[in-house]
């Protein structure tokens, strides 16, 4: 068993990944913030704790994850693309680890530096569900209290999640200000936070938020990435030439970036959510009409109107439907080291299509924009390329909003 | 001498407690807000704190997220803010300082917001998420323009930190006097003497001390500790149920009635 390695590229002193990140936070947090952080350098310097987070991963979330190729996918690509082939495909089946997505990962590791703190209540925010139900989950296994808010519009359209996450033993706080969805949930949250301070962990979900945030929550997730990297390597004997994932905060993104970030022959594609039209509110692509600036905590690329507010966003996965980008991926863009584009509904909703019938698979909402868009990139690459897909995560909560869609 | 050194120099020498009232810029629309700040203005508030709608007011709770909302929902925005103050400005006495989330005053320009600012008449400006450690641009451009900026201190403020606010604030330090988010509470936070006393162990600037006050007896509890007590949430609800009504006589004679309650300060 291995001992997690943690991650190379920290941000600087003062949380900045280039001009991303920071910590803009109401005062009340500033020494909360730097506790946390005072706290996550001394667990992940301490080999004990990572001994501790490696046996839960490989005894509880069932890690290492496999690589699975997805054969029958590349030959009907083949097909349609008349002569020049197909690149080859893989999937990182973050789908099968406990729970169903990569969000166990990080909720597991910050849900033990919150017992390492003493803190016996945990709150979070979630927008699709899955990082609620790996909190509330990680909380029953640890003994936490845990409160999760998540938006009105959310609770009614992932449904089985909210009542998972009560099975589990967690208290589901609706959230009816604002746009009813993730990014209200997050405002919830942290007023929470801001008022139980002393008692209370707040476990965030993604590379979002005040810095060590967008730190640590990568650093949970680099697992992926370590693991891909070594398996790939023994599947195919030489590095992917793209590796793809979907990003909404972008937390599975810079968990499976970080294994090949250090290899300038694998492209990173990190793939947001088009929504309807690239049209005020009806998208999540940051990347596309987004500008910089702050929300909730850090400063990276928002939606925004000229005023300054935030705009509405739309997707039909709940997850990538977020008006900000985690900043690391802000940093990555401009650096030139990781591309981003997007994927709209309508794409999504096919590639979930094609990996079902083709690969007996049912990906999330949220990782289908990743399928779809790595089956774009398998024509374009023809038979000698290889894409490496980050399934994020298994589809099963997003079966009604399909069936009410008329899918299937 | 900032018109707010000047305001605080003043009430010391009365030896009277401060009033400062916070208003959403644009509650319940642009014309009656206007008319609410002279109304605080001639009640005796000594301070108007005018707060900029935000889409994402995450550090306030739910009377002034709502405030934020009709103020949206009626066109408001940073630009008119700045206008309403514009507007305001030769016919109010009361010192003026705004209170922003930075992502509004980030979109405008740092540069350009305080210069529009200042040609407002605004005295002072308080961002709620930048904290200290955030604020060196904002600083430099308000020096620029001539701006107070203000710096909020919570109870989880170390006395580090309390010195290193003390050190860059102008005008006042605004303290919170308990955890949480805005709103209206029965009494005032036990902690707020501690946390005054805190405060003023390490800096002669005037303190106003907010969160929870809505009573003439919470006014004159802070009057003891602090130079002045905000009124914030309490006021924000005067305005909120009489929106159809008569809300400048409302908001005068809730204010009075807070005033008229503030002895002249006798120091514990």
């Amino acid at each position: 068993m291995t001992t997690p390695v943690f991650g190379r590229r920290d941000p600087d002193g003062r949380g900045y990944f280039g001009e991303y990140g920071g910590r803009f936070v109401p005062e009340t947090l500033v020494e909360p913030v730097e506790q946390l952080e005072r706290a996550y350098r001394e667990a992940r310097a301490d080999e004990r704790f990572g001994a501790e987070l490696a046996v839960l991963l490989a005894r509880y979330v069932g890690r290492p994850t496999p690589i699975s190729e997805a054969a029958r996918l590349q030959t009907s690509l083949a097909s349609d693309a008349g002569g020049g082939g197909a690149a080859r495909l893989w999937l990182k089946r973050e789908d099968l680890a406990h729970t169903g997505a990569h969000k166990i990962n990080n909720a597991l590791g910050q849900a033990l530096l919150a017992v390492r703190m003493g803190k016996r209540r945990v709150v979070a925010e979630t927008g699709a569900g899955q990082h609620g139900v790996a909190t509330a989950t990680a909380c029953a296994l640890l003994g936490l209290e845990c409160v999760v808010y998540m938006g009105a519009d959310d609770m009614a359209r992932q449904a089985l999640n909210v009542y998972r996450m009560r099975l589990l033993g967690a208290t589901v706080t609706s959230v009816a200000a604002g746009s009813r969805t993730l990014k209200d949930a997050i405002n919830e949250a942290m007023r929470d936070w801001v008022t139980n301070v002393g008692r209370t962990y707040y476990l965030l979900g993604s590379v979002l938020g005040p810095h060590p945030y967008p730190l640590m929550v990568r650093e949970f997730q680099s697992v992926i990435g370590r693991e891909a990297r070594a398996q790939y390597r023994e599947l195919a004997g030489r590095p992917p030439d793209a590796v793809v994932a979907c990003v909404g905060g972008g937390s599975n993104a810079l968990g499976i970036f970080d294994g090949f970030v250090d290899d300038p022959a694998v492209r990173l594609i990190g793939v947001e959510a088009g929504g309807e039209a690239l049209v005020a509110g009806r998208h999540a692509a940051r990347f596309a009409t987004g500008a910089a600036g702050v929300l909730q905590g850090t400063r990276s690329y928002i939606l925004q109107d000229a005023a300054g507010n935030i705009e509405l966003t739309h997707s039909i996965s709940a997850g990538l439907d977020y008006a900000a980008v985690g900043p690391e991926h802000a940093w990555l863009r401009d650096l030139g080291r990781a591309e981003y584009t997007s994927v709209s509904d309508a794409e999504a909703i096919e590639a979930f299509g094609a990996l079902a019938r083709s690969e007996g698979i049912l990906p999330a909402l949220e990782s289908a924009h990743a399928v779809a868009y790595a089956c774009r990139l398998a024509r374009e690459l023809g038979g000698d390329g290889s894409i490496l897909i980050n399934l994020s995560g298994r589809g099963d909560k997003d079966v009604e909003t399909l069936r009410d869609r008329g899918e299937g | 001498m900032s018109r707010l050194d000047g305001i605080f120099a003043g009430l010391r020498a009365e030896g009277r407690t401060g009033l400062v009232t916070f208003t959403t810029a644009g509650d319940p629309d642009l014309e009656r807000s206007a008319e609410v700040l002279r109304v605080l203005d001639r009640a005796g508030a000594d301070v108007l704190e005018v707060g900029v709608p935000f889409s994402d007011p995450l550090a306030d709770g739910p009377v002034i997220q709502r405030a934020s909302e009709r103020a949206l929902a009626a066109g408001g925005t940073l630009a008119t803010a700045l206008d309403l103050v514009a507007g305001v400005r030769a016919s109010v006495g009361a010192g003026i300082v705004l209170f922003t989330y930075a992502n509004p005053v980030l979109r405008m320009g740092l540069t350009t917001f305080m210069a529009r600012a200042a040609d407002a008449g605004v005295d002072g400006v308080l961002v709620l998420d930048l904290p200290i450690e955030e604020a060196d641009a904002l600083r430099s451009a308000a020096a620029g323009a001539g701006i107070d900026p203000i710096f909020l201190l919570s109870p989880t403020t170390t006395e580090a930190r309390i010195r290193r606010a003390a050190a860059l604030g102008r005008g006042f330090l605004y303290g919170i006097s308990r955890l949480g988010v805005t709103g209206a509470r029965d009494t005032v936070a036990a902690g707020a003497t501690e946390h005054a006393g805190r405060i003023r162990a390490v800096t002669d600037l005037p303190i106003a001390l907010g969160f929870g006050i809505s009573r003439p007896e919470h006014v004159a509890a802070v009057g003891r500790w602090a130079d002045a007590a905000v009124v914030g949430s309490a006021l924000v609800d005067v305005i909120a149920r009489n929106a159809s009504g008569d809300l400048a006589g409302e908001v005068e004679r809730y204010v009075r009635w807070l005033r008229g309650a503030v002895p002249v300060r006798t120091r514990e």
